[in-house]
């Protein structure tokens, strides 16, 4: 674990610790369970932006992909009775197209990842609410698919399913990105793209499949989102969730310039979100004050973050001045001995 | 003899370690054009800072219209009239002809407001373009122009100030032979009207035909002045060289082998209508020689892979390869070290271990997954035997100095098995131990039988490091040099694109 994972770590618990002496409920078994199913549910899309965000780019579209793919998805199990296993595949495969797409017109078309992924946001929801003409979708009596619902509504021992998931996602996540060849790859071209081509590393596949995991993981999160609502209102559906997972990955130490970040911080940056959120509800701070809490804590995060971060780099180039110096004359003294 | 408009008496000018001027005095009368000619690193920029304002030199006097200064500043030169027409040109593409030539000094409308008044500027820059007979209007953006174009932008800019003194830094080197032409109409034009002009150039031609007299620099001195009838492109070429070279040469321990790479009728996208043909065999170290802007970095990114080879072929060992990334060239065992080591070479952040990895990963991995120790292993090694200075391997390269970063630029290709080596002015910005370091490993990579090609403006480096040299002009090779030919003058007359006999040059 970085250190700036530890620094988020430490604010987590002492934020939980203060809001649970102020009120008890925050710490109950119902409201930790709860709180545990929503990291889940918000988790598995945070990492694929935080893989987009790494590359250098963004990926605006996830919560309207969320919202095609999900009319989608209860169609595929309600209309077409198509079984289940077989319409998830589908959704997966249908959120990995869209990255795919999004990924060619950034990586071979060289547009700017912000704008294609905001089309993207507007073209993505735009179909959801054509196909349904805007109408809800949503299981029937007997229609659910008992099986999948029960899984991804389930818990073992307590834990819900979601959050189980979400820590065996992460940990296959963290190995990808912190020990295969493939995360150094996407952290050298996130730092210094030209460097990494200069050095034979396929830049724009490395790119790409960023975009491709960021589209498969939301089409993970719609079928997970699905049964959590049990139904899907194409004009709500999944609205700023792009934003929610931006906000994780930048309050788990990604940086918007590329190259920076962990899997352990943005499942961290997901968990204090939630906290957050619950902790507006829990004491009884007005609703409509959500938001504005949260871009606080985002805001002062980064601030706090980044002051640090250039207190420890003027640190780190004294050390690497001295070094030099001291070698210099190490030179001299052996040039005049 | 004119009268004196400028003089400078007694520039010395030293950095750390460095003399970069050392008591150089010149002096310019009014409406006249001095050439100011030297090679790479003579001097003239550093000269042209300091009359500037933009350096401060260390002693000497700046004397404008009999007034002495011990130094300028960027608005004092401005104020005095010295206006700079710059390599790089300074404009704001966005921007059109018009706010572009008044920028930071926007005539305004009356009002709360101060909106700028753009009728008025476009009226103002009208008649200077009309001056300099330029075929585009002050509403044309600056996007749309050429170079040429828009050194008359400069130009116009330098006339709105009413410059009495325009300084041109190479303005050519991007010209087409009409425009530069038209160029030195212009500067005519302008020394009819008692504007003075600096014109430095590596291009002796435009010397005679448009300088007054000419300063040679050389390492920082003043080594001869030359008066309009004095003027020769022999004479100009035995002031700019002339020194001592020192000694750098460790002879070859292996004969070059057969084979290598050969680069047959080329054509790189800085010079569509050129074609390059160069050859450099296994065990020698090829300089390549030539003015800055000749093509040769852009021939090295073509054969690594980096801009498209738009004809011709690369040939390695008698068979022809298709590079159309870095990855195809690292494939065949065709190595760059880049000029820009900091933006193409380095992730600064990475540890040393892992910049060292970068273009290797992959054999030091199973199923994809790095294997750190092995990774650990081959940095130790590779940082032991290139000595470089830093902790460990887990040192961030951000904090090493330059000879240390371009030693792990070194260790990247060296853990690997490089056939082909193309180092692109290697030792830039090294210190004098590193780089005699630098010198001794390409010539072990050459005894193993490595093909290097060594891509340098160093004069001393080129003649002393190499064991051919190939010199470019304008985008293709303009000639080959065998060691018992090695000589700046010969360099240099074929980097300025004269025969290698003098007798032919007589122009």
């Amino acid at each position: 674990m970085m250190k700036k994972d530890l620094g988020l770590f430490v604010l987590l618990i002492v934020v939980s610790a203060i809001t649970g002496a102020i009120n008890p409920a925050f710490l109950s078994g119902v409201n930790l369970l709860n709180m545990a199913n929503l990291i889940g549910l918000f988790g598995v899309f945070a990492l694929g932006e935080g893989m987009v965000i790494i590359t250098g780019g963004i990926d605006l579209s996830i919560g309207s992909m969320l919202a095609l793919l999900g009319v989608v998805f209860i169609d595929l199990l309600t209309q077409y009775e198509i079984y289940w296993p077989l319409a998830l595949l589908m959704v997966i495969a249908g959120g990995l197209l869209l990255g795919a797409l999004q990924a060619f017109l950034v990586t071979k078309l060289k547009m700017q990842p912000f704008i294609v992924t905001l089309c993207g946001l507007l073209i993505y929801r735009g179909a959801a609410r054509y196909y349904t003409t805007d109408s809800t979708r949503g299981f029937g009596y007997g229609d659910e698919a008992d099986t999948i619902s029960n899984i991804a509504s389930g818990h073992i021992m307590g834990v819900p399913n979601t959050f189980i998931f979400l820590i065996v996602l992460a940990a296959i996540m963290a190995v990808v990105l912190h020990r295969s060849v493939y995360g150094r790859w996407l952290y050298a071209v996130g730092k210094n793209e030209e460097a990494a081509r200069f050095s034979g590393i396929p830049t724009g596949v490395v790119i790409a499949v960023a975009y491709i995991i960021s589209g498969a993981l939301a089409g993970i999160s719609t079928v997970m989102f699905v049964f959590y609502t049990n139904s899907v209102s194409p004009s709500s559906f999944g609205n700023f969730y792009e934003l929610y997972a931006i906000a994780a990955a930048v309050l788990g130490g990604c940086s918007l310039r590329g190259g920076e970040g962990s899997i352990v911080g943005i499942v961290l940056g997901t968990a204090l979100l939630q906290v957050l959120q619950n902790l507006v509800n829990i004491l009884g701070i007005p609703n409509s004050l959500n938001f504005a809490v949260m871009g606080t804590v985002i805001l002062l995060g980064v601030l706090v973050d980044q002051q640090l971060q250039a207190r420890r780099r003027l640190a780190a180039a004294t050390a690497g001045a001295a070094r030099a110096s001291a070698a210099a004359a190490a030179v001299r003294s052996g040039q005049s001995a | 003899m004119a009268e004196t408009l400028l003089e400078l008496s007694g520039i010395t000018k030293t950095y750390p370690g460095v003399t970069a001027l050392d008591n150089v005095s010149i002096r310019l009368a009014r409406g006249e054009v001095l050439g100011l000619i030297g090679e790479n690193g003579a001097g003239k920029s550093t000269l042209m800072k300091i009359l500037g304002g933009v350096t401060e030199p260390s002693e000497g006097i700046i004397r404008i219209d009999g007034q002495d200064h011990a130094s300028l500043t960027v608005a004092a030169a401005t104020r005095a009239g010295i206006a700079f027409v710059h390599q790089e040109l300074n404009l704001f593409e966005n921007l059109d002809v018009a706010a572009n030539v008044f920028i930071g000094r926007e005539k305004r409308l009356g009002g709360p407001l101060k909106l700028v008044d753009n009728a008025a500027l476009r009226a103002a820059v009208a008649p200077l373009l009309a001056r300099l007979g330029a075929d585009f209007t002050p509403e044309t953006l600056v996007e749309n122009l050429s170079i040429a174009q828009r050194q008359m932008v400069e130009i116009a800019k330098a006339l709105s100030i009413d410059a009495r003194v325009i300084i041109m830094d190479e303005p050519t080197s991007s010209l087409t032979l009409t425009e530069t032409e038209r160029l030195l109409q212009v500067i005519a034009d302008l020394r009819a009207h008692g504007i003075s002009v600096i014109y430095i150039t590596h291009r002796l031609g435009e010397i005679m035909t448009c300088a007054d007299r000419v300063v040679v620099l050389r390492d920082g001195h003043t080594v001869g002045e030359l008066a309009r009838d004095e003027l020769s492109h022999g004479t100009m070429i035995r002031l700019m060289i002339g020194r001592d070279l020192k000694s750098l040469y460790l002879p070859p321990n292996q004969p070059a082998r057969p084979g290598g790479c050969d680069i047959r009728d080329v054509v790189t996208t800085a010079f569509p209508d050129r074609k390059i043909n160069l050859s450099v065999r296994h065990g020698e170290i090829l300089g390549l020689a030539g003015l800055v802007g000749a093509g040769r970095t852009s021939l090295a990114r073509t054969v690594f892979g980096i801009d498209r080879l738009l004809g011709g072929e690369i040939r390695l060992d008698n068979e022809p390869v298709r590079v159309d990334t870095p990855r195809d060239a690292i494939r065949q065992g065709i190595y760059l070290i880049p000029e820009d080591r900091k933006k193409s070479g380095l992730v600064l952040e990475f540890p040393i271990r892992e910049n060292i990895s970068l273009a290797s990963l992959l054999t030091q991995a199973r199923l994809w997954l790095v294997n750190r120790a092995a990774e650990g292993r081959i940095a130790r090694q590779q940082a032991a035997s290139l000595s470089i200075k830093a902790p460990n391997v887990d040192t961030q390269v951000v904090t090493l100095s330059g000879g240390n970063q371009q030693k792990v630029v070194l260790a990247k290709w060296l853990s690997m098995q490089p056939r082909v080596m193309i180092f692109d002015e290697p030792t830039r910005g090294i210190d004098v131990g590193a780089k005699s370091e630098i010198y001794a490993l390409m010539r072990n990579l050459a005894d193993e039988g490595v093909a290097i090609v060594m891509i340098s403006s160093d004069m001393e480096e080129v003649i002393g490091v190499s064991d051919r040299v190939a010199v470019m002009h304008e985008g293709h090779v303009s000639g080959v040099l065998e060691r018992d030919q090695f000589s700046e003058y010969n360099v240099l007359r074929l980097a300025i694109g004269q025969a290698l006999e003098p007798s032919g040059a007589a122009a």
